[in-house]
């Protein structure tokens, strides 16, 4: 095995401007080649594992960054559910594009969600047809919009797991403070919980551990997932989003089951408390609520796996404002998000991946965002390794 | 959407809402943090910045423990692969 | 807070999987039957594919894409959309399928950067771009610095001496004039500092609300004094990659002059006419294959086109590419990635293997190319892919530009 040449920092610095820290330590090619050989050492010669990274920021930066070169074949990663523009369920985003077309209304939005089809299009097929949609990097930019235009009801599209809850919840809060009458939020947050329930429920996969998520737990903690180790037997190491991270995740993993343990541990602890934060839950417990019920895309209706705004917030929840079709649309017979999705297909296992299924011209959520596991190959991983060693050969 | 950053606080402002001035490598940003309310955040301080709000506070220390073991774990891996080397040369 | 709230349940794991009673009835997306009936026939034809039985599952799946990908462009949409202007493939499926099909003929064909042709014996570039930057001024310039350096670039980017360029005004009623005065004198000053002359030019003014301020276009001609051609499909395997400075500082500074974003940074455009330093090169570097400025879709966008004109694969080494720590910063929050990011005054340049350390000193004696630095190589295999060495040591592919993360930036 040999290992890859120094870094040499100078070189860096040069080009890069300088280092940034608590990111590029944690990009070190060299200490990669340390925790690959540990992880080599850790697998048990003849024996096949797979583990799960839940969230899609993990799948983005496994396919960003190449990691699956600094693993044995006997490893193999399978993409989870996390991944909350994904599995966002057709009917849904008619619904949005529904508020966002009213005469009078702004609708904001992250980025991701401009080209996700729903049953009639895309946002930003709804954006070319006249409607208001903008793009935020923040929830809060939104207020500033309606503060702005004072005559139009401003709508924030609210998506993302606990991550991002909090976040939409300290909005509504503030456009309360400000007394803004003209804002609300389309409410999609997700829980992570009922969907890993929903992976070990499923016949389909044999999983051998988990890579937790790395930023839903800052706000929910490590506690949650502890039914995983306790119920299912299989371990949960929480990682963060660099390839450091996930590689050290993964022989923190394999130490476990070297060892006969089943734990939940934590690799992130540089940014994950194991309690969570408080104040970002009780944010959230003040603005929203559990719904009963809720349709992911591919999962099918799961009980108490999404957040709706409570009645005292009734002011600032579109549901309520707006008379919404509520529609649902099936996911076409050839769509396979929902295999995708629970792990049980690799992305170009799918029929229509990569031909009826790019990122120009997308079928399902998959595809579209940043996270998903279809656009992550289809964008960075879609080559034959060992095609790609010769040409990569310095 | 898992998109969290860190950058350094370089100035919390007392304007009764929430902002702090943060710095990612040059960029500076205005960030919420009243979700680290309970941190008693102060300049210097590194935090996790998600969509414009700081969701966690950056535990230096822990970032360092991280380091130094890998760190480590790459001296005893060197020292390991030296030690084979040396006993194949016989 | 009012009273006190029940705590949400994070933990909840007692989850049910079945529906809940009066669920209304799925409908179907026709827009996705359509798009995957057209498909049907290409999966059918895969089943039958002679030889593929040695290749692996996944490999026979990527032989497909390639197929799909190497298919004639077909124009789907009805509307225009913010992509068809981004750079990517939407540009080039918009360009390739409507405008290639009808205005067909030998010049326009290879879609260059200018058309070459020659008049009685003086070969001749010819080129044309117009400008929607918004805001129009920002730090580093302002869009009457863009008109006429973008233009001034395209010729020099086809081996030409920048000559002569015409400018076109559509001002929107209500435009103030002494914002044109200020982008007029802007145009002057780049025209001079290029050795051009704006020999030409149309006013038109078009009603308050349907032109937003200002829009420029400018044409360009100028001619060429040296016996080369120029062009994506030169690239060969061996041939060395270059950039002539760091990248990405145009459309992040466009982007944060917005103000929507809230950042403050202390980058400015990188706007700048290049012809002094492309002229440069091709004096010391006779094995240029394709210089290219990286303009809307960035570096990552021309690295495609050459290794899809070209036929060859494009490796990148992530650690040698040049970008301005803050730059970077702005990007990762952002989350985008430097490589697609707009530039106004960088080439990028590809040149015989043999002469890269030649190319690079030429380029690093003019002020303008200060930062150039080899940042990759051509090699034979796989054809028509961008790949990355990253700075972690592994590998992935960097594809055409989707969508359009940064609208209206030049």
């Amino acid at each position: 095995m040999t290992y890859a040449s120094k870094i040499d920092r100078e070189q860096i610095t040069h080009y890069k401007g300088s280092l940034m820290r608590f990111v590029d330590e944690f990009r070190d090619a060299e200490m990669a080649q340390v925790l690959s050989a540990q992880i080599m050492s850790l697998c048990e010669p003849g024996r096949q594992y797979k583990f799960m990274e839940v969230c899609g920021g993990h799948t983005h930066t496994i396919y960003k960054h190449g990691l699956e070169d600094y693993l044995p074949n006997t490893v193999t990663l399978v993409h989870g559910p996390g991944c909350p523009v994904c599995v966002i369920p057709m009917g849904r985003v008619d619904d949005a594009i529904f508020i966002a077309t009213r005469p009078d209304v702004i609708m904001t939005t992250f980025g991701d969600m401009m080209r996700v089809p729903g049953g009639r299009g895309s946002f930003f097929d709804a954006k070319a047809q006249g409607a208001d949609i903008r793009m935020v990097y923040s929830p809060l930019d939104s207020l500033r919009i309606a503060k702005d235009n004072p005559d139009k009801r401003v709508v924030f599209m609210a998506i993302g797991f606990e991550t991002t809850a909090p976040s939409s919840a300290m909005t509504v809060l503030r456009a309360k403070a400000l007394g803004l009458d003209n804002f609300s939020i389309f409410c999609n947050h997700v829980t992570i919980i009922p969907a890993i329930k929903a992976i070990l429920d499923s016949p389909d996969l044999r999983l051998d551990g988990f890579i937790g998520p790395g930023h839903v737990s800052t706000v929910i903690g490590c506690r949650p997932y502890e039914f995983i180790s306790r119920q299912y037997a299989k371990p949960l190491v929480t990682a963060g989003f660099e390839p450091l991270d996930i590689l050290q995740s993964i022989a923190m993993i394999l130490v476990q089951l070297d060892q006969g343990r089943c734990e939940v541990e934590n690799q992130y602890t540089r940014v994950v408390p194991w309690n969570g934060n408080p104040r970002a839950l009780e944010v959230i417990s003040e603005v929203m609520e559990l719904r009963p019920y809720f349709e992911w895309r591919g999962l099918g209706f799961i009980s108490h796996s999404a957040l709706r705004v409570r009645d005292a917030y009734a002011d600032f929840d579109a549901e309520q404002i707006f008379e919404m079709p509520g529609v649902r649309v099936a996911d076409p017979k050839a769509c396979q998000c929902g295999e995708v999705l629970k792990g049980v297909l690799k992305p170009w296992e799918c029929k229509v991946f990569g031909t009826a299924c790019t990122p120009e011209t997308p079928i399902g959520t998959c595809m579209v965002s940043s996270e998903g596991a279809c656009a992550a190959y289809y964008n960075f991983g879609r080559f034959t390794r060992e095609r790609v060693k010769e040409a990569t050969r310095t | 959407m898992c998109l969290g950053i860190p950058g350094q606080v370089l100035e919390v402002l007392n304007d009764g809402a929430d902002l702090a001035k943060v710095d990612v490598s040059g960029v500076r940003r205005k960030v919420n943090i009243g979700l680290l309310e309970h941190e008693q955040l102060g300049a210097g301080d590194w935090v996790l910045i998600h969509v414009g709000f700081a969701l966690s506070k950056i535990d230096e220390n822990e970032a360092e423990a991280t380091l130094d073991m890998l760190k480590g774990m790459g001296q005893a891996y060197t020292d390991e692969m030296d030690a084979l080397r040396e006993s194949m040369i016989e | 807070m009012t009273g006190k709230r029940p705590r949400v349940d994070f933990s909840l794991v007692e989850t049910k999987g079945e529906a809940p009673t009066n669920v209304p009835k799925e409908q179907s997306a026709s827009w996705a039957e359509e798009a995957l009936r057209e498909h049907y026939e290409d999966a059918e034809l895969a089943q039958y594919e002679i030889g593929a039985d040695h290749l692996t599952k996944e490999e026979q799946v990527l032989k497909r894409i390639d197929r799909a990908r190497a298919r004639k462009a077909r124009l789907k949409e009805e509307l225009i959309t913010l992509a068809h202007g981004a750079g990517g493939k939407s540009t080039h499926t918009l360009i390739e399928a409507l405008f290639l099909r009808e205005f067909r003929n030998p010049l326009l064909e290879p879609l260059g950067d200018g058309a070459v042709f020659s008049v009685n014996g003086s070969r001749l570039a010819f080129t044309t771009d117009s400008f929607v930057v918004s805001p129009l001024f920002f730090p580093g310039g302002d869009i009457g610095d863009l008109a006429v350096n973008g233009t001034v670039n395209d010729l020099a980017m086809s081996g030409a001496r920048p000559l002569y360029l015409s400018a076109g005004f559509i001002l929107e009623e209500g435009f103030p004039i002494v914002d044109l005065r200020r982008i007029v004198d802007s145009m002057q000053a780049a025209a001079q500092a290029a050795g051009v002359m704006i020999a030409t030019g149309d006013t038109k003014v078009v009603g308050r609300g349907k032109g937003d301020g200002c829009y420029i276009n400018t044409s360009g001609v100028g001619v060429i004094e040296r016996p080369i051609s120029l062009a994506a499909s030169l690239a060969q395997p061996g041939d060395a990659v270059i950039v002539s400075g760091p990248i990405g500082e145009h459309g992040v500074t466009v982007m944060l002059a917005r103000g929507e974003l809230d950042i403050e940074c202390d980058v400015s455009s990188d706007t700048a006419p290049l012809h002094e330093l492309a002229a440069g090169l091709l004096d010391a570097a006779p094995g240029v294959r394709c210089l290219r400025d990286a303009t809307r879709g960035g570096v990552a966008t021309i690295l495609n086109e050459v290794a899809v004109a070209s036929g060859v694969a494009v490796v990148v080494d992530e650690e040698r590419v040049p970008v301005r720590g803050d730059v970077n910063g702005a990007c990762e929050l952002l989350g985008i990635d430097p490589l697609y990011v707009a530039c106004e005054g960088r080439m990028v340049v590809i040149v015989d293997g043999a002469e890269a350390d030649t190319a690079v000193a030429a380029l690093r004696a003019h002020p303008l190319g200060a930062g150039s630095c080899v940042i990759g190589r051509v090699k034979d295999d796989p054809p028509g892919l961008v790949l990355l060495k990253t700075t972690f040591g592994g590998t992935r592919i960097v594809d055409m530009l989707v969508g359009d993360p940064l609208p209206r930036i030049c």
